[in-house]
C-alpha cells in the first residue's frame, strides 16, 4: 500500500516513464487504435467479405505458405552459417559475419530491384535456370521465395550464434568420452540444445517475411490470385478508397503477427522451464 | 550524535530484510556490522547511504542530529565505498576523485585550482598520487580500493560507509589495507560504519561490533565484550566459540 | 568472438604435437570444409551477388551517366527529402530510446514487460500497416480527416505523414539496443555518483551516457539506415508526387518502373553504400561495446 509513496532511489522515474508512455501513445498506440475503429465502423458483412474474398484468400495462402518455406530453408542454411561463424576459424570469417546483416541494412526496395535483375530470365542467374532447367524465378511464387529468403536469413543466424557460443564444452567432451561419434554428439547433444533458438529464429524470419513488402513487389509480378501478397492487397484496397476493407485485412495480419509472437514466447517459456528444471536436477 | 538508526524495517516483496533495527554510531567511532550473508547488513548500510529507503512510516535515520530519512542519496553527503568499488571506468583516477567536487551546485563548487589541490592531497593521503592519469582498469585491486576511498573522502563526508571493503582482495593485500585503514581512522576519526562477514576483520578493526542475523541485531559491544559474553547461542555459534 | 575462437585454437595447438587428431569439440576437416563452402555459396548467391548487382547495373551505362543521374533535380529533391525525414525521425527516436531505456532498466514497476512488448510492436507488424494506420487516422476518409480538411492541414501525402510513418517503423531501434546493454552494465557507477552528490541529470550526462555511447551509436546507426531506406510504410502515405513526396526508395521504384534501370540502380547504389557504411560502423561499435562490457566485468570479478 505504501509502496506508491516510497521515493525512488534513482532519479527521473516520473519523467522518463511519462515521456516513454506519451511518445509511445502518440506514435504507436493512438494510430493503432484507428485500425480497430475503422475496421469495426463497417458492417460485419463487409468485414467478412473483405477478409475472405477469393483474391484475399489466395494472397494469405501465398504469403503464409511461401514465407514458411523460406523460413524453413533459412533454418537449414542459417544453422550451418551460424555454426561455421561461431566455431570455425577461416579467412574471411569477419567479412562473412558482417555480410549476414546486409538484409537488415539494405533498403528493401534496393534488394527488390537487385534480386529481380538477377533472377529475371535475362539476368545472370535467371537465364541460367531458365535455359538449363526451364525454371522461371522472377514474376512467379519462386521469386517471392527468393526475396523472402534474402530477408529472413539474419534472424536465424543472429538468434543461433550466441547460443552456439554459450554451449558448454564439457558436455560435448563428456559425450565423446562416453564413446559417442561426432555425429551422435551433434544429433543427441548439440541439436537438442539449439532447437529452441532455431525455432525462435525460424519464427522470427517467418514473421518478418509475412509482412515484407519492398523486396517482394518488384520480383513478384503481382498477378491477382497468383503472385499477389497480402500487404500489397492492403495498398490496393486503399487505392480504391476502401478504408475499412484495408483496415480489416490489416487487422487480420496483425492477428497473425500476434499469434507468431505468442509462439515465439511460448518456445522461450518452454525452454526456460526446461533449463530451470535441469538446474534443479543438478 | 554520530549516526542514529531508529526502528528501521525493510521488506522486499514479502521478505523481511530488517526488523525494527535501532543502532547508534558514536561520533568518531569505527563500527563494524558483522553477520552471515543474508543477515541484512548490506541493506542496512545502503539505507544509511540513501541507496535504499526503509519501509515508509517506519523509523528514522539521523546524521549528527539531522533527520535524513527521506533525503535522496545525493543530498546526504555520506561517503560510500562499494564492494566492487564502482569506479567510473571512462574517467581517469584524477577525474574519479574530483567527480564529487565537480557536480556541486555552481555556488558551492570549488575553483579548478582548489579541486586540483584537494584531489592531490587525497591521492597523497592514499599514497597513489603518481597514478592520477591512469584509468581504473589499469590499477590493481588494492589500488582501486584506495582510490574508491579517496573518492568518497573528497566530498568531506559526514559519515563514511564501507561495504565489504576488502572482500574482493587476496589475503596479503587485505591484511595490509586493514592495518592502513585502522591507522587512517586514528588520524581522522571520521564516523565510520563498515560491513563485513569476516569476524577476524571486524574484531581487529572496529571499536565496536554489531552482530546481525535475520534482520535483527543480536549483540553489540566492543570485541572483547562479545567474545567473553556472547548473549545468545547464535552469536556463540557464529563466532565458533568453544563450549 | 574472434578472440574466443583464437584462444581455443591456441590452447589445443599447444597440447597436441604431430598430426592433429580431431578434437572432441570439432568435426573432421572434410566436414568443416564442406560447411564453410556451403556458407560461402549460400551467402554469395543470396546476399553478396545482389549487392554487387546494384553497383554493376548502376555503372552499366558508364561513370558519366552515373554522375548525370544525380544532377537530375527530381533525384536531388528525393535525396533532400530522405535526409530531411531521417533528420527529424532519428533524433525523435533517440530521445525516446534514452528515456525508455532509463525507465525500463533503472526501475522495477508493474507492466514493465508489457511496455517492452509494445515498444517492439512496430518491428512485428508489416511496414504497410505502419503506413496504413496513419491513412486511417489522417486520410481524407480517416478518423480525423474531415477536421483536418476544415482546418486546411495536410498530413498524409505530405512531409508530416512521411515523417510519421518513418518514425513508426524505426521506433524501437535505439531503445532496443540500449535496454539489454544498460541491463548488463547494472547501475553501481550511477549509485556511486549519487552518493558523491550528483543529481539526476549529472548522473545521466556524466556517467550513463559515456557508458552507453557505443551502444547508443549502434542504435542510431540502425535507426538511420532504416529511416533512409524505408519503402513500404512511406509508400503508403507518400502519395508518390514526383519531386515533392518521393523519398529515394520511392524514386528508385519510379525510375525502375519507367525502365530507367541504370538510373534506378545508380540511386540504389547510394543507398547500398549507406548500408555498407552502416554495417561497418555496426561491427565497430559492437566490438567496442563488447570490450567495454568485458572491462567492466574484469573490474568487478578479477580485482587482485
Amino acid at each position: 500500500m505504501f509502496n506508491r509513496f516510497t521515493p525512488r532511489i534513482m532519479p527521473g522515474f516520473g519523467l522518463s516513464l511519462g515521456y516513454t508512455i506519451f511518445y509511445l501513445s502518440l506514435i504507436v498506440l493512438i494510430p493503432f487504435s484507428a485500425l480497430f475503429t475503422k475496421t469495426f465502423s463497417a458492417s460485419w458483412a463487409h468485414i467478412w467479405e473483405s477478409i475472405s474474398e477469393p483474391r484475399v484468400l489466395a494472397s494469405y495462402k501465398l504469403s503464409f505458405g511461401v514465407s514458411f518455406l523460406a523460413a524453413l530453408v533459412n533454418g537449414f542454411f542459417g544453422l550451418i552459417t551460424a555454426w561455421v561463424l561461431a566455431r570455425y576459424e577461416f579467412p574471411g570469417r569477419r567479412f562473412v559475419d558482417a555480410l549476414v546483416d546486409l538484409p537488415f541494412a539494405l533498403p528493401t526496395a534496393v534488394a527488390g530491384i537487385a534480386l529481380t535483375a538477377l533472377y529475371s530470365t535475362n539476368g545472370p542467374i535467371g537465364s541460367f535456370l531458365f535455359e538449363h532447367f526451364n525454371l522461371r524465378v522472377a514474376y512467379t511464387p519462386l521469386g517471392i521465395f527468393v526475396a523472402l529468403t534474402f530477408i529472413g536469413l539474419p534472424f536465424v543466424v543472429r538468434t543461433l550464434q550466441p547460443v552456439i557460443l554459450d554451449l558448454h564444452a564439457d558436455v560435448e567432451e563428456a559425450a565423446a568420452c562416453l564413446g559417442a561419434t561426432r555425429w551422435q554428439t551433434f544429433t543427441r547433444i548439440i541439436l537438442p540444445a539449439l532447437l529452441p533458438a532455431l525455432g525462435t529464429g525460424i519464427m522470427l524470419a517467418f514473421g518478418r517475411a509475412v509482412g515484407e513488402y519492398g523486396s517482394v513487389v518488384f520480383i513478384a509480378g503481382n498477378l491477382p490470385l497468383k503472385t499477389e501478397i497480402t500487404p500489397l492487397l492492403i495498398i490496393t484496397k486503399l487505392e480504391q478508397f476502401d478504408y475499412s476493407g484495408a483496415a480489416a485485412i490489416g487487422l487480420a495480419m496483425l492477428l497473425a503477427s500476434f499469434v507468431i509472437l505468442l509462439l515465439v514466447n511460448l518456445i522461450q517459456w518452454w525452454n526456460d522451464k526446461r533449463t530451470a528444471h535441469d538446474r534443479e536436477e543438478n | 550524535m554520530g549516526v542514529q538508526i531508529r526502528n528501521i524495517t525493510k521488506t522486499f516483496n514479502k521478505f523481511v530484510a530488517l526488523k525494527n533495527v535501532t543502532l547508534d554510531v558514536q561520533p568518531g567511532e569505527l563500527l563494524a556490522l558483522l553477520g552471515p550473508s543474508g543477515s541484512g547488513k548490506t541493506t542496512l548500510l545502503r539505507i544509511v547511504a540513501g541507496l535504499e529507503f526503509a519501509d515508509p512510516g517506519h523509523g528514522q535515520i539521523l546524521f549528527h542530529g539531522e533527520d535524513v530519512t527521506y533525503h535522496s542519496a545525493y543530498k546526504r553527503r555520506a561517503g560510500f565505498v562499494f564492494q566492487h568499488y564502482a569506479l567510473f571506468q571512462h574517467m581517469n583516477i584524477f577525474e574519479n576523485v574530483a567527480f564529487g567536487l565537480r557536480v556541486r551546485p555552481r555556488k558551492l563548487r570549488p575553483t579548478e585550482d582548489e579541486i586540483r589541490d584537494r584531489v592531490f592531497t587525497l591521492l597523497k593521503r592514499v599514497q597513489l598520487e603518481q597514478l592520477a592519469k591512469r584509468f581504473p582498469s589499469q590499477l590493481s585491486g588494492g589500488q582501486r580500493q584506495r582510490i574508491a576511498l579517496a573518492r568518497a573522502l573528497a566530498i568531506e563526508p559526514r559519515v563514511l560507509l564501507l561495504d565489504e571493503p576488502f572482500g574482493a582482495l587476496d589475503a596479503k593485500v587485505r591484511k595490509e589495507l586493514r592495518r592502513w585503514l585502522r591507522q587512517f581512522h586514528e588520524e581522522t576519526h571520521l564516523t565510520t560504519l563498515f560491513v563485513t562477514h569476516d569476524q577476524e576483520e571486524a574484531f581487529e578493526l572496529a571499536d565496536r561490533v554489531a552482530i546481525l542475523s535475520e534482520g535483527n541485531i543480536q549483540q553489540i559491544g566492543c570485541p572483547k565484550e562479545i567474545v567473553q559474553h556472547p548473549t545468545n547461542t547464535f552469536v556463540h555459534d557464529f563466532l565458533g566459540l568453544d563450549i | 568472438m574472434g578472440a574466443f575462437t583464437n584462444s581455443r585454437a591456441l590452447a589445443s595447438a599447444r597440447h597436441i604435437t604431430g598430426p592433429l587428431p580431431t578434437s572432441a569439440r570439432t568435426e573432421p576437416a572434410w566436414i568443416r570444409t564442406t560447411l564453410i563452402v556451403i556458407t560461402f555459396a549460400f551467402l554469395g548467391v543470396f546476399i553478396l551477388w545482389p549487392l554487387l548487382t546494384v553497383f554493376h547495373e548502376g555503372f552499366s551505362k558508364g561513370f558519366g551517366f552515373y554522375i548525370e543521374t544525380f544532377k537530375d533535380p527530381i533525384t536531388i529533391k528525393s535525396i533532400e527529402l530522405t535526409l530531411l525525414t531521417a533528420a527529424i525521425a532519428v533524433p525523435l527516436n533517440t530521445v525516446f530510446g534514452l528515456a525508455a531505456a532509463w525507465a525500463l532498466t533503472r526501475f522495477k514497476f508493474k507492466g514493465r514487460q508489457l511496455l517492452i512488448a509494445l515498444i517492439d510492436l512496430p518491428l512485428w507488424v508489416s511496414p504497410v500497416i505502419g503506413g496504413l494506420i496513419y491513412i486511417l487516422l489522417f486520410g481524407r476518409q480517416g478518423t480525423l480527416g474531415p477536421w483536418l480538411i476544415d482546418h486546411d492541414i495536410q498530413i498524409v501525402f505530405a512531409l508530416p505523414g512521411i515523417v510519421l510513418a518513418t518514425t513508426f517503423v524505426t521506433f524501437p531501434f535505439v531503445a532496443r539496443s540500449l535496454i539489454p546493454l544498460m541491463e548488463a552494465q547494472g547501475h553501481a557507477e550511477e549509485e556511486a555518483a549519487l552518493t558523491l552528490g550528483a543529481n539526476g541529470w549529472q548522473v545521466f550526462f556524466r556517467i550513463t551516457l559515456p557508458k552507453v555511447k557505443w551502444g547508443l551509436l549502434y542504435g542510431i546507426i540502425l535507426c538511420n539506415a532504416r529511416a533512409m531506406g524505408e519503402f513500404g510504410a512511406v509508400s503508403v502515405v507518400s502519395g508518390h508526387i514526383r519531386g515533392k513526396t518521393n523519398t529515394m526508395p520511392l524514386h528508385i521504384e519510379i525510375l525502375y518502373n519507367e525502365y530507367q534501370f541504370a538510373a534506378a540502380f545508380a540511386v540504389a547504389s547510394l543507398l547500398s553504400l549507406l548500408a555498407l557504411i552502416t554495417l561497418f560502423l555496426k561491427t565497430y561499435s559492437e566490438s567496442r561495446t563488447a570490450q567495454q562490457l568485458r572491462e567492466a566485468q574484469e573490474l568487478t570479478t578479477l580485482s587482485h
